[in-house]
């Protein structure tokens, strides 16, 4: 008796420790589109244009006490590409750009994440993009976290990033101000109840 | 000149917008072509689509005008053509409004479906009727394949032109060209083959 009570106290023990150490996992908030994920490339080193993709989605897993076991996968559908004009869309999509018909989705899975400060954290991972996959890092920021109005809990992050696209294989000569584009992503996750 | 047409052959506003039509067929097709190969830093890269877009309106006008016409006027007779080639020359005719109308609805909604109008040359612009995002790869791929389907209805219509000059020295190619001769000076001709 005393045997059995000392084991189950084990396991509960074990229990509660490893759901404190978990980190918890939490779904993109994509439902109630509290997440964007927006680029901006480069107008004939004139201007910015800007753009989005509207469909993509994720999870990642965060956990305050211990930030660089965070991990974060997120995936974009490339055909929802957005720069407010059909004819330009209709170009990015082609195959002398995103090409989607080819490459209709893009990944990014973290590796490694490292807190570079309170809140902040240099994200290394890989960007499959255009059919080609390349390490590319992401500078993060929490924005904050917490439990919302509506008994969920969120956590919610800035990150951005920077790439040459003929890294990707994207090799459409926008001009010399056009060879990178900047991309930043608002991550707002809700953590399943 | 004779303005109508009649039973014999075809005024001279029938004629006009046959060959000018065929002329500008073609070179919209060609320049259709070229334009979305244009480098970012061509010349050409706008003002070349900004003038398919303009002079693709004025023919989608020209067309619709075209077809008015033809209701309005008499249909000149081509008893020189087997039943058979009647029905080819039907369906090859018919073909083209088709087609053509397809053509330059789509192409219109490549600009529009976001909706922006299509400007016409500066001279004014016609508004957008559909607005649907995404539907614009649908509509270019309409408009790409069915260019390519009017050209080639062109060179049968083209072969079997020539074929009915040289080969059966029919008279359908000139009065296409010169209009209707006065019936006393009609050719004759072998009426069945």
């Amino acid at each position: 008796m005393k045997a059995r009570l000392a084991a189950l106290a084990a396991v509960m023990t074990v229990t509660v420790l490893s759901t404190s150490a978990m980190a918890a996992d939490f779904v993109v908030d994509t439902k109630n589109v509290h997440a964007s994920i927006n680029f901006r490339i480069k107008h004939l080193g004139f201007s910015w244009l800007t753009g989005r993709f509207d469909k993509f989605s994720g999870n990642f897993s965060f956990d305050d006490k211990n930030p660089d076991a965070s991990k974060v996968k997120i995936e974009i559908d490339t055909t929802s590409v957005n720069t407010n004009m059909a004819e330009r869309d209709k170009h990015v999509r082609g195959g002398d750009l995103l090409d989607v018909d080819m490459f209709p989705t893009a990944v990014f899975e973290s590796t490694s994440v490292k807190s570079s400060g309170p809140d902040k954290a240099t994200i290394v991972g890989n960007l499959t993009l255009h059919g080609v996959t390349k390490e590319i890092t992401i500078e993060a920021e929490r924005v904050g976290g917490g439990a919302d109005p509506w008994g969920g809990y969120r956590e919610g992050f800035t990150g951005t990033t920077k790439f040459a696209l003929a890294d990707f294989g994207i090799v459409r000569d926008l001009g010399p101000s056009a060879k990178d584009v900047e991309l930043t992503l608002n991550i707002e996750g809700v953590r399943p109840k | 000149m004779i303005v109508r047409d009649t039973l014999e052959g075809y005024g001279i506003v029938s004629r006009l917008f046959h060959w000018l039509m065929a002329v500008a067929i073609v070179a919209m097709f060609a320049l259709g072509l070229w334009m979305v190969r244009l480098d970012y830093y061509s010349p050409y890269y706008n003002s070349a689509p900004e003038f398919h877009r303009s002079f693709g309106m004025l023919l989608l006008f020209a067309l619709l005008v075209r077809w008015l016409w033809r209701a309005a006027n008499p249909k000149p007779q081509i008893d020189d053509l087997t039943p058979l080639e009647q029905k080819a020359s039907y369906a090859v005719h018919w073909g083209f409004y088709i087609l053509l109308l397809a053509i330059m609805v789509s192409g219109y909604l490549i600009t529009t479906l976001d909706g922006r109008p299509v400007d016409v040359f500066g001279w004014f612009s016609v508004p957008s009727i559909l607005q649907m995002r995404g539907l614009e790869d649908r509509a270019g791929d309409v408009h790409r394949i069915l260019a390519y389907a009017v050209i080639g209805l062109a060179v049968i219509h083209t072969v079997a032109a020539l074929k009915h000059h040289f080969v059966d020295k029919s008279t359908i190619l000139k009065r296409m060209w010169s209009g209707p001769s006065p019936p006393s000076i009609i050719p004759k001709k072998e009426m069945h083959r």
